[in-house]
């Protein structure tokens, strides 16, 4: 039963990070209908700033945390501004396209910037394990699912509660009509775009420790938290969450308990079993095409 | 109130509006009429900064507004409840409510114009919390109207109220539109039941084409053998 346990805490560590990754895709994908292909991209890229703050300038690792975080902000607003907006009268595909292209530009950039070697970066929390009942939980595990677990929170908050989270859902529904009301459609993109890569940077930063940081780290993840957007729905905020920490924890017991070399085949057919039997996700509503 | 000058707008090639002068006085219902295509919903796209005129101009209380964006037009009080209802189905009645008074600066008065809207519409009250995309048509209607209000407009455009309304629902929301003209806000409406809106406009325009092939009083307008003859669908 420890081992079990062990696992299902391990699954919801990992899992709670697809979870941060994904609600970046859906938040973007709602408020813009585009599909930001470069969201991984875009958290390997704040974790390296992360790194370039930790190792070679030395800053003890709060400061790291909220620099990086800071810098994901400017770079989620810089992205927008300069390789979406311009092309708002564009097609989806083409901007979708975009985002694609942006995988080329961030990736040889950080190779160029920080070289191709994948380098050590340290867990938030470096304490002892503890044992309760001969679980053993990692501090650093508990940290990572705390942390998110409260920035969704807030989250949800914001979108449920505030005119901020008002113009956003206004806006993922009719993007006309909000401007009718004299919401800012444009400001409510940029909001979302800041927003998406600011989750991506603390997944990125908090999976680092597992990864490494590298130009490749976030591959894993950001495939990963797609399908658990996918799985959860891509219309609801609350699925993308659901369908993360599901992903974490299977992966997790099947690997343990049924075959650790199929344990990728086992996980992702039954997704595409529960997809064939609900295509819209778990939680997703028939996505309103907007007119 | 607010004029437009010789406007002349484009959708691509397509020239929708040509050379549409209209005025709308301050206090007054002004409505447009005419049939689909006419160029109703473009007059209005305009004014609300949607569609941009290629010449000419719109002025708002003497101050030219041809260039503003969208949200600026609304923050100067002219707010528009859109053709179709076009309400966010998936926010609550509430939620539509707020969403519609974000331009307001004075969020302390929010909630007295939310009781006022309450008290044309009973029946939002009642849905408050329901998503707005179960309620009925009429309903619907009704939401469009007071998110509208939400903005405290001082220029409120009604774009077909009455599509696809039962009559008697038609006739409740006309009442209401009145009421809500009597209380001091100055209307636009665009209409195709030209019937109805002639009952309770001052003054009405008819487009064809995209151009004011008409205008006049209302009660001109119903008198008028032509417009009788094209628009009331009477003998």
């Amino acid at each position: 039963m420890a081992v079990f346990f062990q696992n299902v805490i391990a699954g919801l560590e990992t899992g709670s990070l697809y979870a941060l990754a994904a609600l970046g895709l859906v938040l973007i994908f709602r408020t813009s209908d585009v599909i930001n292909f470069a969201q991984g991209e875009m958290a390997m890229f704040s974790s390296f700033i992360a790194y370039q703050l930790w190792k070679p300038l030395g800053l003890p690792y709060p400061v790291v945390f909220i620099g990086a975080i800071l810098f994901a902000i400017l770079f989620g607003f810089l992205v927008e501004r300069i390789f979406i907006r311009p092309a708002s009268k564009a097609s989806l595909v083409s901007k979708m396209i975009i985002t694609l292209g942006l995988i080329m530009i961030i990736n040889g950039s950080a190779s160029a910037l920080f070289g191709i070697d994948s380098y050590f970066f340290r867990k938030a929390l470096t304490a002892d394990n503890i044992d309760v009942r001969g679980v053993i939980i990692q501090p650093n595990a508990l940290f990572i699912i705390t942390i998110t677990i409260a920035i969704m929170a807030v989250l949800f908050y914001l979108i449920r509660k505030t005119m901020m989270g008002i113009s956003i859902r206004a806006t993922a529904q009719n993007e006309t009509t909000a401007k009718l009301m004299g919401i800012p459609v444009s400001r409510v993109y940029s909001m979302s775009w800041i927003i998406a890569t600011v989750l991506g940077a603390i997944a990125g930063i908090l999976i680092a420790p597992t990864t490494n940081i590298s130009t490749t780290m976030m591959t894993e993840v950001h495939l990963k938290s797609f399908i658990a957007a996918v799985l959860g729905g891509f219309g609801s905020f609350i699925g993308p969450v659901v369908g993360g920490l599901i992903i974490g924890v299977l992966d997790n017991l099947v690997g343990m308990y049924i075959s650790l070399t199929w344990k990728t085949v086992i996980v992702y057919g039954l997704l595409i079993v529960t997809l064939v039997i609900k295509p819209t996700g778990l939680f997703g509503k028939v996505h309103r095409k907007k007119v | 109130m607010l004029k437009l000058e010789g406007v002349n707008a484009y959708y691509g090639y397509i020239h929708a509006l040509k050379d549409v002068s209209i005025e709308i006085p301050e206090g007054k219902i002004v409505t447009l009429l005419g049939a689909n295509g006419a160029g109703k919903t473009s007059s209005l796209k305009v004014i609300s900064g949607l569609l941009k005129p290629e010449t000419g101009k719109i002025q708002f209380e003497g101050k030219d507004i041809t260039n503003l964006s969208v949200e600026k037009i609304v923050s100067k009080g002219i707010v528009q409840s859109p053709e179709g209802r076009q309400i966010f189905p998936e926010l609550t009645v509430y939620e539509n409510l707020i969403a519609g008074s974000y331009t307001r600066k004075d969020k302390n008065n929010v909630k007295s114009t939310l009781e006022r809207v309450y008290n044309y519409f009973p029946i939002l009250k009642d849905r408050e919390k329901q998503s707005a995309g179960t309620l009925s048509g009429g309903e619907q209607q009704m939401l469009a109207i007071a998110r509208a209000l939400m903005a405290k407009p001082r220029l409120l455009l009604l774009d077909e109220p009455s599509l696809g309304l039962a009559p008697l629902i038609v006739k409740e929301i006309f009442e209401i539109v009145q009421e809500i003209n009597n209380e001091g806000t100055t209307i636009l409406l665009v209409e195709q039941n030209a019937y109805q809106a002639l009952s309770i406009a001052h003054y009405g325009y008819i487009l064809e084409t995209g151009k004011v092939v008409h205008q006049g009083e209302a009660k001109e307008l119903r008198d008028n053998e032509k417009v009788k003859k094209a628009y009331l669908g009477s003998s």
